[in-house]
């Protein structure tokens, strides 16, 4: 069983058609493969199609061609699984903090008072307990993030996908929900996909980080991040390691963001 | 004076006036200019109709004048009109206005949430209620008279016909531009279809139907009042055909003015349920001037 891996897209390719009817490929014969219980930190060029990658594993897009397998079954439609915390704000701005919480469980047919009791202990747990009755237009942004954060975990997913959760934040803010992020996962023993631009992030949060070509996306090198856990994302920067990993991973990723940029400027000209 | 002999005795330091006092004395006095110019204007406006209409400068039998109005809303109050007393003829209109109203509404945000939530419904009917939308509507009044009678059926059907389309095209919009974001993390957390429709859809378009409620109470007012004015037995717009029948120019400002206050009412009602409603959103960033 737990031989299965968590997550496996045997050569994904998706492809949009665009506004004005051109066909955009966003991912190409994508192979990946994700271990039970491992944290997988995404990064590459902007705009390279990261996020599709999330989108084909949580069953939100098919993908055009190849296979996306979740515990060993094909991905077919969302799966209750799943939980995944959007680059942008997706809390409900009509629902209280705590209604908010409630929404996963509640969708799924949890009574509404167990649904409320299992909101308020992750309330607890991101330390909101105090704002159950706010509106999310009364919290700051950090905040918000981490309503989004307990809204996804009161669902106890064993695949956790996040795209670009923190990048809206300020650095201090991101640094705490870092660290945050990776206690509540100790905990839990789910699987993480996380995708990202800031290397840094990648670095102190994973196992193993995956760098992606210049779109359209696929696999350019996976690194494996030999640094202890339990970590804190301060901390870890400062280790001589940490410093070698993030040579070796930019000689690879910064090659990617050079062709992004050159493409972006004979676009411009 | 006496406020000052009693300070002085008490012997008290002088009252330190902080700036935020003062600003708040500043916001206080700003708001009595404001009503104190609007009544102004009020009296000013007034007064000079009366003015000129007992002077001959404007015609008083064609114009009217206001004591000659107030008159009449008087008499029509103690007397009753012609047609039987007041506060029937008020809650005739109200009723007609208010039915087709709420059958306009319920079947406006029905119907756009129904073909913005399904794209086959919003190609097939699309075309048809685009032509439907084109007819000037206030024209239907009298084909329903026709069709329904003098009774309040008729003035129902052409208020419904009003309110519908705003509200239909509102609710249709809304439906078409909930945050994607919402939709994918509500299915995320485990939403099917039907509860991403009345829980993610519905709540994010109460805003776009909502403010086309206003509108169209006023839309719903007018078709009662214009079938009651091309025929009717009841109502504040036969009271309006009526008084003009007898030339009685006072008759028809009455029934104008006593509509407005009507309408002025029912839109502060609405307004105190959008508070309620709306206690979600953040204030109208629109206020800080």
């Amino acid at each position: 069983m737990s031989k299965t891996p968590a997550i496996e897209l045997t050569g994904a390719t998706k492809r949009f058609r665009t506004p004005s009817g051109a066909l955009h490929t966003a991912v190409r014969d994508l192979d990946l493969t994700v271990a039970q219980g491992e944290f997988v930190a995404v990064v590459g060029p902007t705009g390279c199609g990261k996020s599709t990658t999330l989108t084909l594993v949580s069953g939100l897009e098919e993908p055009t061609e190849g296979e996306v397998r979740v515990d060993g079954e094909l991905v077919t439609g969302i799966d209750s699984k799943v939980g995944f915390v959007f680059q942008q704000d997706a809390v409900f701005p009509w629902r209280t903090v705590l209604s908010n919480v409630m929404a996963g469980p509640r969708f799924r047919g949890v009574p509404a008072a167990e649904a409320r009791e299992r909101a308020r202990d992750w309330l607890g747990r991101v330390g909101l307990a105090a704002f159950e009755d706010r509106y999310p237009h009364q919290l700051s942004g950090g905040m918000r993030k981490r309503v989004a954060l307990a809204q996804t975990f009161v669902n106890d997913p064993t695949i956790l996908l996040m795209d670009e959760p923190f990048s809206a934040l300020d650095v201090q803010t991101r640094a705490l929900m870092s660290d945050q992020l990776l206690e509540l996962w100790a905990g839990t023993g789910s699987s993480v996909v996380f995708v990202t631009h800031d290397l840094d992030e990648a670095i102190a949060l994973a196992d193993r980080v995956v760098v992606m070509t210049a779109g359209p996306a696929t696999v350019k090198e996976v690194f494996t991040v030999d640094l202890p856990r339990p970590r804190t994302v301060e901390a870890v920067r400062l280790e001589p390691r940490f410093v070698e990993l993030y040579r070796e991973i930019w000689a690879s990723l910064g090659e990617e963001v050079r062709i992004t940029r050159e493409r972006g400027a004979g676009r411009a000209a | 004076m006496p406020l000052e002999s009693v300070s002085a005795v008490a012997g008290k330091p002088p009252v330190v006036t902080t700036r935020t006092e003062a600003r708040e004395r500043a916001a206080r006095n700003r708001k009595l200019g404001v009503y104190g110019a609007r009544v102004a204007v009020l009296v000013a406006f007034l007064g000079l109709w009366e003015v000129c209409a007992r002077t001959n400068v404007v015609d008083p039998f064609n114009f009217s004048q206001p004591s000659k109005i107030w008159d009449q809303i008087w008499q029509w109050i103690t007397h009753g009109t012609a047609q039987g007393s007041l506060g029937e003829q008020i809650g005739y209109t109200l009723y007609e206005a208010l039915t087709g109203w709420v059958i306009g509404v319920t079947g406006g945000v029905l119907l756009g949430i129904a073909l913005g939530r399904i794209r086959f419904l919003a190609d097939v009917f699309g075309p048809y209620i685009k032509v439907l939308n084109a007819i000037p509507r206030i024209v239907l009044a009298p084909i329903f008279l026709i069709w329904f009678g003098l009774g309040p059926a008729s003035k129902v059907a052409s208020a419904v016909v009003l309110v519908f389309f705003p509200v239909f095209f509102n609710a249709f919009q809304g439906a078409r531009e909930v945050d994607r974001n919402l939709v994918a993390n509500a299915r995320i957390l485990g939403a099917d279809n039907r509860r991403v429709t009345l829980q993610v859809v519905i709540p994010a378009a109460t805003t776009w139907i909502f403010t086309s409620l206003h509108v169209s109470f006023g839309f719903a007012l007018i078709g009662a009042i214009v079938g009651e004015y091309i025929g009717a037995t009841k109502g504040l717009g036969l009271l309006v055909a009526a008084a003009q029948g007898t030339f009685n120019a006072a008759g028809v400002y009455a029934a104008m003015t006593i509509l407005a206050v009507v309408a002025l009412l029912t839109e502060g009602l609405l307004t105190f349920a959008e508070k309620k409603l709306f206690r979600w959103k953040p204030a109208d960033a629109g206020d800080g001037r």
